[in-house]
């Protein structure tokens, strides 16, 4: 029986302060999303009262600015997609090039590592004025672009994965008759599936909230979330802030649902996805 | 072993080759032989040798104040973020009640996209300053340490995650020795606890120094470079090189690259350090 030490009821009582310190930047968006515009950036941190509450009127205001149901949908669309074809096709090739050491193949593995710690702004300019030559300037062809973009951490993790599992499994499902794409899907893959989570948990977190891309490739013709927000400030001369509290607050509520749900892999394929750096 | 042949490789491995190579190694390349040209589209570059590097540098001074102020700010980013995140995970591996609750607390800015962060920083630091008759675009110095205790506020959870899994790798053998030999809680913390997670400290330095120095979302929601670019970082002002005007694009694409050659040092570097000091257990 463990017994309660006064440094631990100190320290429950601190986390619990530091935790209302966490969570205030988010109360205080929700409290002023339901604020008249007008009484919002002179006192964020009055709960609204019955002269500056303006119900909903701040959501409809919101969404008919920025087109929010469609962002929504893009951005669903597109991180669900491309976190689908990330998975597929990089758990395939980190097997591959793991399993095959060729000169190649080892080269290749360097260059998805080293493009991890490349910044965005080097290809920046080069690589939107290429999507923009193959056609790739929409939805499916940044589909494509965030495979190469999410390739270097993804086979990374998966190569990481697949040095521990032993070659014997496989062995015995190539000589059982399996061929070799029967043996990555029937033998290997279920394997890799703690693996597979915490890529994919790692990409959406990423695919979701990214800006600059999306902006870049697609941004005139579909917006994503994070680019619907951000055009709130720079499409007008001065920025309805109950408009925009109500947006913030619609862009959270979707990845709190989604945190929440699936916290335990979350935090936990946050853990593993670095253990193997 | 090689038993998966030669044609398997255009299933297993072109489809994802081919993207990184459009994606990123092509115009990786490109980018490369560009910042040592004049040029407005791709496909009309003339070679110029180093003068935009030396634009970069001489041009005006947005691109010097842009890398002293990211420097700055990852400097203090990266030891507030770390020390709170392990003094965290500390105190919740403890077996406290609520460990559960408070983890999830603490990690959940983590999810919220940059522009989105900004955004609710800006009017939480708008409210306060509002008061003294400020905004937080009136001085640089609010600008910088808004954007300290956003990166704070996003990344702290994140670490603290990562913390912890290191500190629960410690064989508790190793801690009740040290508890029966009469260790006192400090000693204990310098010469197991802090050896024994060498490893996170690693991973943790590495992201934090790569997310601080590429930081781009929060800076462009927060402030956008304001006051008069006083708090404009690196990949931002190379973004307003590229966009803001016709005829700079050698010279954002030279930005660029020195920028890759500083995260690139500055990461391998930490890396090495800390490397050598991590034990085998």
């Amino acid at each position: 029986m463990k017994k309660t030490r006064i440094s631990d009821i100190l320290i429950f009582v601190f986390l619990v302060a530091l935790s209302f310190v966490f969570l205030i930047p988010i109360i205080t968006v929700v409290a002023n999303s339901f604020k008249d515009k007008f009484s919002i950036s002179q006192t964020p941190f009055v709960l609204p009262n019955s002269t500056t509450f303006s119900g909903v009127e701040n959501y409809i205001n919101g969404i008919a600015d920025t087109g929010f149901p469609s962002a929504f949908f893009w951005s669903l669309f597109i991180t669900l997609s491309s976190v689908g074809v990330i998975v597929l096709f990089t758990s395939m090739t980190a097997w591959y090039i793991t399993r095959n050491k060729t000169r190649f193949n080892k080269t290749l593995y360097y260059l998805f590592v080293f493009s991890m710690i490349v910044p965005f702004q080097m290809v920046m300019f080069t690589m939107s004025k290429i999507a923009n030559l193959l056609r790739l300037d929409n939805p499916f062809g940044l589909i494509f672009i965030y495979l190469g973009f999410g390739a270097g951490l993804s086979v990374f993790i998966f190569s990481g994965f697949v040095k521990s599992i032993p070659i014997s499994l496989e062995e015995a499902a190539i000589i059982d008759g399996c061929n070799v794409f029967q043996t990555f899907w029937h033998v290997v893959f279920p394997m890799l599936r703690p693996t597979a989570i915490t890529v994919a948990i790692l990409n959406t977190m990423w695919i979701w909230n990214d800006y600059l891309l999306p902006y870049l490739i697609i941004g005139s013709d579909y917006k994503t979330i994070p680019i619907a927000v951000q055009y709130l400030k720079g499409g007008y001369g001065s920025v309805d802030m109950g408009a925009m509290m109500a947006m913030l607050v619609l862009s959270i509520v979707p990845v709190v649902t989604f945190y929440l749900t699936c916290q335990k892999y979350i935090i936990k394929g946050v853990a593993a996805g670095a253990v193997k750096g | 072993m090689r038993y998966a042949s030669k044609r398997w490789f255009s299933v297993f491995v072109l489809p994802t080759f081919v993207a990184f190579s459009i994606a990123f190694l092509i115009p990786f390349i490109m980018g490369l032989y560009l910042s040592f040209c004049e040029f407005r589209t791709v496909s009309d570059a003339n070679f110029v040798g180093f003068e935009n590097y030396i634009r970069a540098f001489s041009a005006n001074g947005d691109f010097l104040n842009a890398l002293w102020f990211t420097v700055r700010f990852a400097f203090a980013a990266i030891i507030v973020i770390n020390v709170i995140a392990f003094l965290l995970a500390l105190m919740l591996t403890r077996g406290i009640r609520g460990t559960n609750l408070f983890r999830t607390v603490f990690f959940m800015p983590n999810l919220i996209g940059g522009i989105v962060l900004g955004y609710i920083w800006q009017l939480i630091i708008n409210g306060i300053l509002y008061n003294y008759g400020y905004s937080i675009t009136s001085n640089a110095t609010f600008g910088y340490w808004g954007l300290v205790a956003l990166s704070s506020w996003q990344m702290i959870g994140y670490m603290m995650v990562l913390y912890i899994a290191g500190i629960q790798n410690i064989p508790t053998a190793i801690l009740e020795a040290a508890r029966v030999d009469g260790a006192t809680p400090l000693r204990t913390l310098r010469s197991i606890i802090i050896p024994s997670v060498m490893p996170s400290i690693t991973i943790c330095l590495f992201l934090t120094i790569t997310n601080s120095f590429k930081l781009f979302d929060q800076n462009l929601a927060l402030t956008a470079g304001a006051p008069a670019k006083q708090t404009q970082m690196v990949a931002l002002d190379i973004y307003n090189t590229f966009y803001g005007r016709v005829g700079y694009e050698g010279v954002g694409q030279a930005k660029a690259v020195v920028f890759f050659i500083l995260v690139a040092v500055v990461a391998l570097l930490q890396l090495y350090l800390t490397r050598s000091r991590e034990v085998e257990n």
